[in-house]
């Protein structure tokens, strides 16, 4: 038996490889959510009132029956016994397999912060996290969210769109300071302000002050300030949930340590998304990348290596592809070079919310910013990949108009045919 | 499982595969209709640059990088080999597009879905081979 811990797209990914090779051997899915599958990052959609819980399925329900996974929700593995080879659950149940895969995905990190804990405080990862904040979203007054970045801003346009006014507080001199550079990150701020929110950047919330009953009344910034509010937000980013991987004695560093195969100190021990620190291309070493298609890519990678296969994880790449109140954006790879060696193209046009930004090392193009028109980047995150010199073509690329014929005739036609 | 693979060699740059395909997937069916009233668009794309040509559709990888960035289950790869599309769940987030290494997706920005080759599952050849007066475009199995 092959036992998932974890229910999100990475054990989807686990689920398709494994059947890819090994059509009968029964899998069991364990998730502390009370959900099937859904579309993680389209939670937003829910907060806003856009779509319905059913309406961000990631997987249709026939989807397990299919594959012949039993799906255990609400379930939580307390240890896996890689002695005795069974996860151990915290009903007193024990699960044995013949491998286990551990794709327990990210928690929310919140900030040790005076106040920060109590009534009136969310984080925004989960289904559950959109519908509370939902629920709430009418009687708030201001949000107030900590965390400029990607979940942050995503956070805070859905309680926008829900009419709470929203101030958020990044620490860093700029929002999306992980993701982006300086320019497209100042396009983005600029779209925020000009739709109504408020934005702070380079102070970061010293308290959360309560009233007498010990809800939410505003909270103090570094820099002295007091913003009224009813509820904060902590969305500064999650951290690999490897609690249950570290108390079975596997190898853990800032993630689930795992090798080119996905497989983690324990043996016949995959891991694999969130939790996993995976080989990244851009780095070229293991690092945590926490994004979708990482999840998916090393879930299917160690789900056909746990039905035999010897298949080796391609690596990841940091990459994201998000709107922003209708400027399109999407960045992957090295995007704030640090100095030494990179060598950067750009192209701004500042009052059409325009950028494209190329970003090289060694003749090889290694990161991109697109903001406001994205089409084709994949051409670009192919190069990446693949590690295709690009010296003789650099300037093209810069181009809006990306074209296959850009790219040099022999990797063309091996590629198309 | 078949492909859909051009020929640069042969094609010409005339675009009627773009045509055709735009039309077959129309709801009419008719030329006219489909570009003067249902905003008819292509799933596929001329490549054109010199006397270089190409058409270029969907490559329906073996590890589709598409499928995995897909937030939203809509790109999925099914038992026959075939990327397929389901578009009702698409949400325009255009994960697929910084995915696809061959720029082989477009953008519907007016509906904000994507737009994909999806190989005419109810023809016998898809659209755009059948369409092409230099047989630059061949459907069939390659190893």
């Amino acid at each position: 038996m092959y036992v998932i811990v974890g229910g999100g797209v990475a054990a989807v990914g686990a689920i398709e490889g494994i059947r890819s090779r090994d059509a009968r051997t029964p899998i069991t899915v364990i998730s502390k959510e009370k959900y099937l599958v859904y579309g993680r990052p389209l939670i937003v959609e829910v907060l806003k009132g856009e779509r319905t819980a059913d309406e961000i399925r990631y997987r249709e329900p026939s989807f397990y029956d299919d594959m012949k996974v039993k799906v255990m929700l609400g379930v939580e593995a307390r240890r896996i016994n890689t002695a005795a080879k069974s996860v151990e659950l915290a009903s007193g149940e024990s699960l044995p397999y013949k491998r286990c895969l551990i794709a327990t995905g990210g928690v929310p990190f919140i900030p040790p912060t005076e106040g920060l804990d109590g009534s009136d405080v969310y984080t925004f990862t989960t289904l559950d996290d959109a519908e509370r904040l939902s629920a709430a979203a009418p009687d708030i007054g201001r949000a107030v969210v900590i965390g400029g970045g990607l979940i942050g801003l995503k956070v805070a346009e859905g309680l926008h769109a829900r009419g709470v006014p929203v101030t958020i507080v990044e620490l860093a001199p700029r929002i999306l300071s992980a993701a982006f550079d300086d320019v497209a990150g100042k396009m983005i701020l600029a779209r925020l302000q000009e739709v109504g929110l408020q934005v702070f950047c380079g102070c970061s919330v010293a308290a959360v002050l309560r009233s007498p009953q010990g809800r939410v009344r505003a909270v103090r910034l570094s820099d002295g300030r007091e913003v009224e509010c009813g509820a904060v937000v902590a969305a500064i980013g999650v951290a690999p949930d490897k609690q249950l991987a570290a108390q079975s004695g596997i190898k853990v560093n800032r993630g689930v340590v795992v090798d080119h195969y996905l497989r983690t100190s324990a043996a016949d021990v995959y891991a694999a998304g969130d939790v996993a620190e995976a080989y990244d291309i851009s780095i070229k070493a293991n690092r945590v990348v926490p994004i979708w298609p990482n999840a998916y890519q090393q879930g299917y990678t160690a789900g056909r290596n746990m039905a035999g296969a010897r298949a080796r994880y391609a690596g990841g790449l940091p990459m994201n592809s998000i709107a922003f109140y209708g400027i399109s954006t999407i960045s992957a790879g090295v995007t704030n070079p640090a100095n030494g060696g990179y060598q950067v193209l750009d192209q701004i046009e500042a009052e059409r919310n325009r950028y494209r930004k190329l970003v090289f090392k060694r003749g090889r193009l290694v990161g991109y910013v697109l903001v406001g028109e994205v089409a084709r980047a994949g051409l670009l995150t192919g190069l990446i990949r693949e590690g295709v010199d690009v010296a003789s073509f650099k300037e093209k690329l810069l181009s809006g108009r990306l074209s296959y014929l850009d790219l040099p005739e022999g990797l063309r036609r091996e590629r198309l045919s | 499982m078949k492909r859909v693979y051009p020929i640069e060699e042969y094609c010409i740059g005339c675009r009627l595969c773009e045509v055709a395909c735009a039309v077959s997937h129309s709801k009419s069916g008719d030329i006219v209709r489909a570009y003067k009233e249902e905003g008819a668009c292509p799933r596929n794309l001329v490549e054109e640059s010199g006397a270089v040509s190409f058409c270029l559709s969907c490559r329906h990888c073996d590890t589709p990088q598409c499928a995995a960035a897909c937030i939203s289950g809509a790109l999925r790869k099914d038992a026959s080999g075939r990327v397929i599309y389901d578009e009702a769940r698409c949400v325009g987030c255009w994960s697929c597009i910084m995915a696809c290494p061959h720029g082989g997706i477009r953008q519907d920005v007016v509906r904000m879905k994507i737009i994909k080759c999806d190989l005419c599952p109810d023809r016998d050849v898809p659209a755009c081979v059948a369409a092409c007066p230099n047989r630059a475009l061949k459907f069939e199995e390659r190893p």
